[in-house]
């Protein structure tokens, strides 16, 4: 029988903590094949966020660091700036990207900090309960927006891309999603060319975005989630690239 | 510590661009130079220019205790503020170095107390550099008080200014000098 | 140089891989002096964009295994504490050094010692500790750098050295030279890329049941081992004195100062000078206090290390205090005034009779 499908070597063979239909083993998944096939992870150090993929070390088998709230840029300048030859990246959510660590994930742009972010936005803070994150979308509905959450009083939706594609030291934004299986394979390529980006030593920050689904919170089933994405989410999150950055080959 | 081992301690006031804490490091620089004990503490604020400025020099053969000074050996003050500021703290038989360039009245000290009143800012202007100052009052006080020579000074001097400052070297140097000369006469 | 520029040097010297930091008053000195030595030394240094930042770029640096540390101020340090308490959790290695101003607050930024029990207790969350060291004069804080980072090493702790504005900005004279390093473990838990091996994982989160607790038990082990090998004490005249002063740092100095003094005056005083902050001289200073002596210690701060001598004296003799606070430093007078009033026989037995 011809193996047409199978793990890839950095993903670890266990059942993942994560809610049904959660995007987060998507992302692991993307992340794991483009460390393989790119031959690095022997030279490749993860900073799991705090959130629901503080554990991503468990799924991940690269040598992985937890870090506080925010701090994986900070963390990851740290480690770069001191082993240049190794491949650092931050996988961080909205909580940790956008809210308590909006300062680090700036001035790691901000720097050029060769590093590689995996930022996935999911509207909403999963691992306390569904609270409102910088980028619950308007009318959403959560567990400190109740009545939907009000640009007047509980803020407008941060847009991180458009926020950090400003700054000349970030190389590479690009905003992704995993609502339906081209969609995965696009944000596949985006995570690959982010890391090959360190890889080639381009100089500066490259972050993707992943607009990922949080059934739970969102309180949908999963196939909804999926669409919610793309028919909502997308209208304040638009995919594509930001700003690219092409390897001279 | 025998209280007949050397010990002297210094106060050097004035406001913040005189030049005061050049003019303890040099002092420092040369006790260290010449192989004494010695402890330098600026004081330090937010002012860069203008505002008070003050540091602290001990000088002893043996280690040093206590690197604050409350009653002072000698006192060198740069403006009029430091002179009511540090001079009612020294010690008995000590030494008030004053910039009589602009001080202008005459301080009402025990008269145990030396003082030598330089006309540091016209020296210096003479010399051509009014910023020299403080160096004409540090050659004063060394020439008072037999420590060490303003020549020894003007040898340290090379270590403690900053090097895009070496081209003053020879005025601060002559500047010492004629500090010197003034306290012989 | 003056205090900051020889720590920097020293850290240097001591093979510091890394320096982060961010400016603030008095200690700004030392990352301007990184910003220049350590390129030159082909090592590494960012200027973060805050205290929270350059302490987890220190953990960065830290868990692939570098040599690495940072510096501030009081404030600067309040802000670093998440971080200090990540390290500790974390078991990585950091070198912290706290050039101490006047607070609460913002403050001031004149010399004060108000921030020993932020770094003798831990500081930030959890039961932690760090080794906290107090030099008292420009000379000793250059020799604790590579005590610093070979203890940090040795035990995988943050150790944080305690300055003051005063230490930081005066100068002495100083000779810089290499100590051998001590003799260290292999750090073969440091994230250099999984070739070949299992994969190392760098946390502090233990969720399973009692985990943690077993980790918590781990790290007391470790800090008993700190408190059993690594005091250090300095102690002077205190066999006949009927007065000990009990200071560190610069406070030590105008201390010596005052006894000697004292003594010149004929009063039987002496001193300890506690060099290691934490581990605290605990048994040092209990068996001075077999013979019923008088304590005074002095700091610049309401009385915090006081608290420890009174724990190390457990009762046996009475333990008074004198302090400045909010960046005011005591003079040797004002020091040696206490020491006269406490030994004037009247005074004596009021205050024995009290303890």
């Amino acid at each position: 029988m011809k193996t047409v499908f199978t793990r890839t070597a950095t993903l670890k063979d266990c059942p993942t903590h994560y809610c049904p239909g959660c995007g987060h083993g998507i992302a692991h998944r993307l992340i794991a094949e483009a460390i393989d096939e790119l031959g690095i992870r022997g030279r490749t150090i993860g900073i799991a966020p705090v959130g629901c993929a503080v554990l991503a070390y468990d799924y991940l088998d690269v040598d992985m660091i937890e870090v506080a709230h925010g701090r994986a840029p900070a963390v990851a300048t740290g480690m770069k700036r001191t082993n240049p030859d190794k491949i650092i990246f931050s996988y961080q959510g909205d909580g940790d990207l956008a809210a308590i660590g909006t300062a680090e994930i700036i001035h790691a742009a901000h720097r050029a900090e060769q590093l590689t972010v995996v930022f996935i936005n999911n509207a909403v803070f999963g691992m306390t309960g569904g609270q409102m994150a910088p980028t619950t979308v308007l009318g959403q509905v959560t567990a400190t927006t109740q009545k939907g959450r009000e640009a007047i009083g509980e803020g407008y939706p941060l847009q991180i891309c458009e926020l950090l594609a400003v700054l000349p030291g970030a190389i590479y934004i690009e905003r992704c999603s995993v609502y339906n299986p081209a969609q995965v394979r696009k944000t596949k390529k985006a995570i690959k060319h982010a890391f090959e980006l360190q890889v080639n030593g381009a100089e500066g920050l490259s972050l993707v975005e992943v607009l990922s689904p949080c059934p739970t919170y969102w309180r949908m089933t999963p196939a909804k989630a999926m669409e919610w994405i793309e028919k909502e989410m997308t209208k304040t999150f638009p995919l594509g690239c930001l700003k690219s950055f092409e390897l001279t080959k | 510590m025998t209280s007949n081992d050397f010990y002297e301690e210094v106060i050097i006031a004035g406001f913040g661009g005189q030049g005061i804490i050049l003019a303890g490091k040099a002092l420092a620089q040369t006790a260290m130079k010449a192989g004494k004990e010695v402890t330098h503490m600026p004081s330090y604020g937010a002012e860069v220019r203008g505002g008070t400025s003050n540091c602290m020099v001990v000088i002893a053969d043996e280690p040093i205790a206590s690197p604050l000074v409350s009653q002072p050996n000698s006192v060198i003050v740069m403006n009029k503020a430091s002179l009511n500021k540090f001079a009612g703290r020294i010690k008995s038989g000590g030494l008030l170095v004053m910039n009589s360039s602009l001080i202008d009245n005459k301080p009402e000290l025990a008269n145990t107390i030396e003082v030598l009143a330089v006309p540091a800012d016209d020296i210096a202007a003479e010399l051509g550099n009014p910023k020299a100052a403080n160096m004409v009052a540090l050659g004063a006080y060394l020439q008072k008080r037999q420590i060490f020579s303003p020549d020894a000074a003007a040898e340290s001097l090379p270590d403690v200014l900053a090097k895009r400052y070496h081209k003053t070297l020879p005025v601060n140097t002559e500047a010492l000098r004629r500090g010197g000369q003034f306290a012989k006469k | 140089m003056c205090g900051n520029e020889a720590l920097a040097e020293a850290a240097i010297i001591a093979g510091v891989d890394a320096y982060f930091g961010y400016p603030i008053t008095p200690q700004n000195e030392i990352t301007a002096y990184m910003s220049k030595r350590m390129p030159e030394e082909g090592r590494v240094f960012v200027q973060s964009e805050s205290e929270l930042a350059a302490i987890n770029m220190v953990f960065g640096a830290s868990a692939t295994g570098k040599r690495t540390m940072t510096t501030s101020s009081s404030p600067g340090i309040s802000l670093m504490q998440e971080g200090i308490s990540y390290l500790s959790g974390a078991e990585l290695p950091a070198v912290v050094v706290n050039v101490m101003r006047g607070g609460p607050g913002l403050g001031n930024i004149a010399p004060s010692q108000g921030d020993y029990f932020q770094a003798t207790r831990g500081g930030g969350h959890g039961d932690y500790r760090t080794i906290t060291l107090g030099p008292s004069s420009v000379q000793e804080l250059a020799d604790c750098m590579s005590l610093a980072f070979d203890l940090a090493d040795q035990y995988r702790m943050t150790v944080v050295v305690l300055a003051d504005g005063f230490l930081g900005q005066m100068m002495e004279p100083v000779v810089l030279d290499k100590k051998p390093r001590r003799k260290l473990p292999p750090k073969d838990w440091a994230l250099t890329g999984a070739e070949g091996r299992e994969q190392n994982i760098v946390r502090s989160l233990w969720l399973g049941e009692g985990v943690l607790e077993e980790l918590n038990y781990k790290l007391q082990a470790k800090y008993e081992q700190v408190q059993k090998n690594e005091v250090i004490c300095e102690e002077y005249e205190v066999d006949d004195a009927e007065i000990v002063v009990v200071a560190y740092g610069i406070a030590a100095r105008i201390v010596r100062s005052a006894v000697n003094k004292a003594r010149e005056e004929g009063i039987k005083a002496g001193w300890i000078r506690p060099i290691t902050l934490w581990p605290f001289p605990t048994k040092q200073i209990n068996r001075a206090a077999e013979e019923l002596r008088i304590f005074l210690t002095v700091e610049m701060s309401c009385g915090q290390m006081v608290e420890d001598v009174k724990l190390a004296v457990a009762g046996k003799a009475p333990v008074l205090f004198y302090g400045r606070a909010g960046g005011s430093v005591p003079s040797v007078d004002e020091v040696l005034e206490r020491i006269r009033q406490l030994t004037i026989p009247a005074n004596k037995q009021k205050v024995k009779s009290k303890k």
